[in-house]
Formats: structure tokens, sequence, C-alpha cells
């Protein structure tokens, strides 16, 4: 499987080139995208007009406008149409507030058959503007595997058939970064994007963004993960992306007041290393800080979201991850992040698979990947999952759409519903781990069981009502997906907040959107409806402004600054939200405030709505979920919590005295689904949107995107 | 290894080293350019001398190495290399790694002893200490 420099450097052969003179970024922007027709091979700059920047801001918002423009109502995500965008957004690239090096990136998912939308880090989106291009749209299906060469030193940009013969992500970026970069210091100067056999094999793969560790003196990869993104891009015969850019600064962004911005970020990274030893620790574990949290406070997926903690969840503590992963080390997946939660383990030696033997050094295990290919399979194996990790990663196939589908799968099989002749001799039982790695070799590989697996969850329950004859009710309850899309790993039953937040959440049920349930169950600080719809439309909107700009999620709440919990609405952590006002205002030179922020999410947030109707999407009845979302779907669930369910009930009034347990799930279930319509009710209300979940004509004309291709779409809704 | 060493009582806030170091660096007597930087405070004994002891704390924390020991043992920041994210300000126990909205870079006492000449008290002086 071992691919050399040498054969790289020679089976280079340019099928199209454009020489450009790299633009000179203004407080942001680049002015220019870049435009790729893989069809064709005809590469062509675009550029980017003042209302792509005053209406979609950046990030994630051009690439919905351009996905918007590039396809039709009735456009599938094979179809030669479908484009992949990647952005950076204006505040992408800095190098002095941590968390601003992410890359968005915007495709039809094949899953979902709507928008589905990224957040990456590794070094490509900003290396992309820097290079002179605020966005790279990648249209058309090649016929052949192509690379895309992007080198903003010298100004050029080539497509080019390369002999590549793998199907492992990590040697792509590998071999690429060796074979683009000069030096060995050069190294640091190329980013790759790629994907593995995974993406050929099933609707599930992602992309890895790579940059180079010059501690650890190897190639590293994070994954824009969710939605398939990485299948459409070998539905197009993308092989990799790569980009060189040398002339990083800090100031290549060419911000309007630098000094703002430097002063930014010299709080928040004192902050960071004054607390986070006794906060997140995000330094030492990353976001598996989580693990012993979530088993503490029944929150942790167990068994396909059965359960939501286990005895055995301590051997997947956050203490073991600790142990297991390389401390002290700077491990920021952009240049200047000193929350740094990109662990990696490292010297690790495989067991299975094609690469059984080697030594290699496996990022991660993030949180959700612990969970989705541990505790959610009934796996409580540290080296386990990190072996899980890796083999996803390099198959290029979504750790956490993984790991809920196979605990779908193992939920089926334990029902009786699959059995051993279906899934070709694996005994897919909670906890067997032979069987759970052999799936995922399978999946990544093509083969076996893993053919049906790869479809994810929508189209498995087809598969098993259909064939063999699986009841499609208790199919719907248990499979956790919604859109399309698999659930991320936190358990929802108990936080009605939470299962809008999964629910409502415009490309599926992904947390990144929201993530309420400390506030709403554990805290109790939104009680009321209009308190849970208030934050169903704050946080969101929120959150989807750090797509808009480059910017990572983590350090604005998974640190806080001293004497944040005393105010008032600490969950904001106000200091922060003004700390990101100064550097965008520090970047562009505009004068936002807090307010606006959010207008600026709303207006790409509504349009996202809109592009989902457009599709066929976006309804009331689409934001429908599982019920294993809400509460529990069997008796084994009920039982295993009956003093809480009992209570609860109680506490609705009913007299559960010589009622069976099967009785007390069905009011419960009428319970718990009434309380989601009626949540449901509030959130559109206070989103502007119709009770079909329709953005108004005023919503959107407020938000200054009533264009008339808009309009016509929500018309036909009104 | 020499690092510049400092008696605080004995400081009567002149401001020469800070005028000395930034005259030297930043070509201008500007307080807030220097790498050493003097100031009143409320504890004992009065006054604050604040400059790097060359501990080594901040080479860790540079995304890009930019940062590392001389074979003196000071520790020396490769302006070549630095990409600018303060990193190592925010890292740093002491915040003896300075910044200024001017300077791209940041920057520190690479114990030249320059300021230590001058001072006209022996509030501070060069010390060798063990590495
Ligand atoms: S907090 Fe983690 S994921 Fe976010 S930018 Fe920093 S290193 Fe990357
Ligand atoms: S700048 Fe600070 S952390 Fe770095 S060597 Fe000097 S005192 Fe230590
Ligand atoms: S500011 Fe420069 S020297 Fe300091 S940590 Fe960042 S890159 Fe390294």
């Amino acid at each position: 499987m071992t691919i050399s420099v040498e054969d790289v450097r020679t089976s280079r052969k340019v099928l199209a080139e454009m020489d450009y003179t790299p633009a000179k970024i203004d407080k942001g922007y680049a002015g220019q995208s870049l435009y790729v027709n893989l069809s064709e091979a005809r590469i062509e700059p675009k550029t980017v007009t003042q209302e792509m920047k005053d209406i979609f801001t950046g990030g994630k918002g051009f690439g919905l406008r351009y996905l918007w423009q590039a396809v039709t109502p009735d456009t599938k995500w094979n179809d030669p149409e479908n484009e992949i965008v990647i952005s950076a957004g204006p505040i992408g690239g800095i190098t002095q507030y941590p968390g601003s090096g992410k890359s968005l990136v915007v495709t039809l998912s094949p899953t979902t058959g709507s928008v589905i939308d990224s957040n990456v880090g590794g070094y490509f989106g900003p290396y992309l503007k820097f290079s002179g291009w605020d966005a790279l749209e990648l249209q058309g299906k090649s016929d052949k595997d192509v690379v895309l060469y992007i080198d903003g030193d010298k100004g050029k940009v080539t497509l080019e058939e390369i002999e590549l013969e793998t199907g492992a992500s990590h040697l792509i970026s590998e071999v690429l970064t060796e074979a683009f970069a000069e030096s060995e210091e050069d190294k640091q100067h190329i980013s790759v994007v790629s994907t593995g056999s995974g993406a050929d094999n099933t609707l599930i793969g992602m992309l890895n963004f790579s940059w180079y560790d010059p501690r650890r003196q190897v190639v590293r990869m994070k994954q824009a993960g969710r939605g398939g993104i990485g299948t459409v891009f070998r539905d197009k015969k993308l092989k990799a992306l790569v980009v060189r850019f040398s002339g990083l600064t800090g100031k290549n962004n060419n911000p309007a007041d630098f000094g703002k911005i430097q002063r930014a970020g010299v709080k928040i990274h004192r902050e960071i290393n004054k607390f986070d030893d006794v906060q997140c620790r995000m330094r030492q574990v990353g976001t598996a800080n989580l693990m012993t949290v979530m088993n503490d406070y029944d929150l942790l997926p167990v068994m396909n979201f059965k359960y939501g903690s286990h005895p055995e969840g301590k051997k997947i503590s956050t203490e073991v991850f600790i142990s297991k992963f390389t401390q002290n080390v700077y491990d920021g997946c952009w240049y200047g992040c000193s929350m740094s939660c990109c662990k990696a383990v490292d010297g690790f030696e495989l067991k299975t698979g094609p690469f059984k033997g080697e030594k290699v050094v496996v990022d991660g295990p993030e949180y959700e990947n612990a969970a989705a290919l541990g505790s959610n399979w009934g796996i409580f194996d540290p080296d386990f999952i990190i072996e899980a990790n890796f083999y996803c990663d390099t198959y290029g196939i979504d750790t956490i759409s993984t790991g809920t589908m196979v605990a779908f799968i193992m939920e089926c099989y334990e029902k009786g519903i699959l059995n051993k002749e279906i899934t070709g001799g694996l005994e897919l039982n909670f906890g067997n781990k032979e069987a759970a790695m052999e799936l995922l070799h399978q999946l990544g590989q093509g083969k076996g069981f893993g053919k049906i697996a790869g479809l994810a969850i929508r189209r498995m329950k087809k598969v098993f009502a259909e064939e063999y004859g699986a009841d499609s009710n208790f199919l719907q309850d248990i499979g956790m997906e919604a859109k399309g899309l698999e659930y991320s790993e936190y358990l929802s039953k108990e936080s009605l907040a939470q299962q809008g937040g999964f629910g409502l959440a415009n490309k599926g049920p992904q947390h990144d959107e929201a993530w309420l349930i400390f506030m709403d169950m554990v805290n109790n600080q939104i009680p009321t409806f209009e308190d849970k719809a208030e934050a169903l439309h704050y946080f969101p909107m929120f959150r989807t402004w750090f797509g808009l700009q480059g910017l990572c999620k983590l350090p604005w709440n998974d640190i806080e600054p001293e004497g944040n919990k005393q105010l008032e609405e600490a969950n904001k952590v106000p200091e922060h939200v003004q700390n990101y006002v100064d550097i965008y205002n520090g970047v562009t030179g505009k004068n936002i405030d807090k307010e606006e922020l959010i207008r600026q999410s709303e207006r790409v947030y509504n349009f996202q709505r809109v592009f989902n109707l457009r599709l066929g999407f976006g309804r009331r009845e689409h934001d429908r979920v599982p019920y294993r979302s809400q509460g529990p779907v069997t008796a084994e669930e009920y039982e295993s919590r009956q003093e809480r369910y009992d209570g609860q009930l109680k506490e609705l009034g009913f007299d559960i005295e010589g009622m069976s347990t099967e009785d007390k799930m069905k009011v419960m279930r009428k319970h718990r689904e009434d309380m989601y319509e009626k949540l449901i009710d509030a959130v559109y209300l206070r989103r502007g949107w119709t009770n079909d979940g329709v953005p108004k004509l005023e919503t959107l004309k407020a938000l200054g995107i009533d264009f008339p291709e808009v309009v016509d779409v929500v018309k036909k809704h009104l | 290894m020499k690092i510049v060493g400092k008696n605080e009582e004995e400081c009567i806030l002149c401001g020469t080293c800070e005028a000395v170091c930034s005259e030297y660096y930043f070509k201008e007597d500007n307080r807030e350019k220097s790498a050493i930087q003097v100031s009143e405070i409320d504890e004992d004994p009065g006054v604050d001398i604040n400059v790097c002891n060359q501990c080594g704390e901040c080479i860790r924390f540079c995304p890009v190495l930019a940062l590392s020991r001389a074979k003196s043992g000071t520790v020396i920041l490769n302006k070549k290399k630095c990409i600018a994210c303060f990193n190592c300000v925010g890292a740093c126990p002491t915040e003896s790694m300075f910044y200024h909205e001017d300077a791209v870079n940041p920057f520190k006492c690479i114990a030249c002893a320059r300021c230590t000449k001058e001072c006209p008290t022996e509030a501070i002086f060069m010390e060798e200490v063990e590495l």
C-alpha cells in the first residue's frame, strides 16, 4: 500500500492550468473565488461581490450562496452540477485568537438529499485565502482521478493526474505533503484535503484536512465529517486538493486594527493558561474531557442511545484518555490555538486491518468518537476506540455516523431483525469487538455486510423493512437519524430543549447548533417553552456565526473568564462575545455590535432553511425526530430508570398504581411527543416562521434576503 | 546562564533601563516597547521589575518552534519563523513576554546586559544562574 514520493513526482500529468496574481487580502477578504469545473477541466477566477460580503459574510454563507446558484430544485448529490464549496470566512486565518483557522465545507448530501455543512480544522481554508481565494467551488465530474493543486506562492492552479494507488487517506496526505514541499521546512506550508476508500464505498464519506506537525514531524488531519461530503468528493473523482502557501506572518488578513485583535488574543491566551487546567482540561485531553461527565450525568450514549451511562464507563473515562494522549505539546489545528485540543496518541500499534503491526499517530479520539465507537457499541476499551478512530479517518468515513449506525445495526441484530446469515457471519451483538472492527473494515473496503451498512440508517431502515420484514415503526423509533443524518453522541431524552436542538438543526441532528442539556436539564435555567424557544433561537444563531467567520466554537465556552459564572447571562459568556465583536471589527474595520452579529447569522440561517425548502425539505414534517431521542422505546429502557420515569408520571398527575410498564410507556410517550410539538410551535414563532416551519416573508424582508428567487420558493408554502 | 537579576528594593523607578532597551531595539524611547518594564505596585517593596528570567516555559507553546534556547542558555525568538500568535505571551508565568500593536512579533529580554550597565542604583544586574 505504500506509494513513493518519487512516483508521485514523476507521475504528475497536468490536465489544465491557470496562472494568476494572488489578490492582496483587504480586511479579511481576497475579493476573488476560484471556480473549477471537473467535467471540462476548466479553472476560472470569479469576483466576490459586495452583496456576497454584506449578506452572506463568508465561510458557510459563501458556500450556501454558491451552491444555491449551482443547483436546481431537482439536483441530486451525484449530479454533476452539485458543488463542494470550501471557504474560510473573513476572520479565518488570523493567528492571534484561538480557534481561527477553520474551513467551512458545503455540498448536497448523499444521506439527507439536502444541504450539509461541516466546520473543519487543518490549514487548507486559511492557506486558500492567503493564496488569493475567499472560496473554492468544485463542480462537475472528472472521468479519471484528479488532484487540484493551488500554489499560492507561484500563483498557479493546476488540475493534474497523479498516480496515487491507495485508498488510505493518511498516506495520501503524507505523500502529497512530501512531494509538493520543497524542503522539510516547507512541509508546514502545505495542506492536503483527501479521503479514503470508505468514501467510494459508503454514503458517509468525509474529508480529511491536513497540517504538518513540526514537533512530531508527521502529517496530521482533521475531519469535515458530517453528511457524506467525502462521498461527493469521490463521486467527482477528486483524489485530493493541495494548497501551498509559505508567506504566513500573522497579518496576512491585512486587518483594519491589528491592536484590537492582539489585545483580545492575549487576554484569552492568558485566561486559558490560567484556568484550563481547572476547567475543561482541553489542553490535556481535548473534548474527551466530557467522557466522565457524560457518564456521570446519564448522557453518554450507551448501546444505541438506550442508556446514558454504564458501570464500565470508567474504563473509558477522561483520566484514561489523558494517560493515552501525549501531554505538554502544542496541539492546535491552526496556528495560535492556545486551546490546543487536538490531542494525539503517538506510536500506537495497530492490531487489525491493512496496517496491522504498524505504529501510527492517531488524532483524537475526541469525545464524539469515543462515545460513537465505544460506549454506543457497548464497548469500553480505549485501545479499541483508538484503533477504530484511526481506521475511520484513513478510510475516510465519518466517525459519528459510523458509530450511530453500527449501534443501530447491533440493536437490530440483538432484536433478531438481522442474523448471521444476513450479516455474512458477523455476530453483531453489543460489545462484540471483533465483529464491530470487522464491520468497520468492511465499510472502509466496500465488502460484505459493509455494503448495506454503508447506506446509512435512513436507507437501511427501508432495506430491513422491505427485505427482512422488520416492523418499520420500531425501526423509526430506534434508528437515530433525522433528516437522513445520524445523531451525534448525546442523550437528549431528559432534555426537551436538546431534543429541539437536534431536531430543528438545519442540516440534521448535529450538536453544533445548540447544546442545551446542562442549561435545561441539569441547571433548570430555561423552564418555560418561551425560555427554551429563546435559547433555540439565540444559540443556533450565535453558533452559526462561527461558520461564517472560519472560527472554532470551542474557545467560546470551553474556557470561561473569571467571574463569568456570576453573570446573569453566564451561558452566553458575554466577555467572549465581546471578544468576537472586537476581532471581527479588528479584521474588517466595520463597527458591528453583538446584535448585528446575530443578524449576520440570521440571514444565512434563514437562507439555509429556504434552501432546504427549495430542495423539497425544510418543513415541520422534516423536523420530526425518532422517539429514542425523546424517551424510552423499550421496556428494558423504562425499567432501567423506573424510579425516574415513575416519578415523572406521578408528578404529571398519573395514578400509576397497577399500571404495566407498557401502559406507563404509552402515556409517557404521548406526553413527551406533545411537549415536543409545543416546543416546535414556540421556536417557529420566535424565529419568525409559520407553523409549518417556513420563514415568513416579513422575516426575510427584515433580514434583507427577500431576493425574488428566495421569495418564489417560500411563496409556494405560505 | 546569564539573566538579568533584580533587586527591587533598590529601584527608584527612573525608567533608564526601559529607555535603553526600547531605544536599542525599537529606536524610540517608549517603555511599552521595552523588554524590561518597571512599575509601582501596592505590595512591598513598592516596585515590580518585570523581565524575563529565561525559564523557558514559553518554548513548548510555540506552534512553529520559533522559540529556542541559544547556546548561552538564553531563550530567543526567531522572528523569521514567528507567526505572531502570542501564545508565548499568554504562557509566560511572569508576563515577561511583551507585545505592542506596532510590532508584529512579541519581544523579550535576551540578556544583552545593556540596561544593567546604565542602571544608576544596581537594582538590575547580570546574574549567573543554573539552567
Ligand atoms: S480548540 Fe481545538 S478544534 Fe478548536 S481550533 Fe483549537 S485546536 Fe482546533
Ligand atoms: S519569556 Fe517568560 S516564559 Fe519565556 S523564558 Fe522568559 S520568563 Fe520564561
Ligand atoms: S508569537 Fe511567535 S514566538 Fe510566540 S508562540 Fe507565537 S509564533 Fe511562537
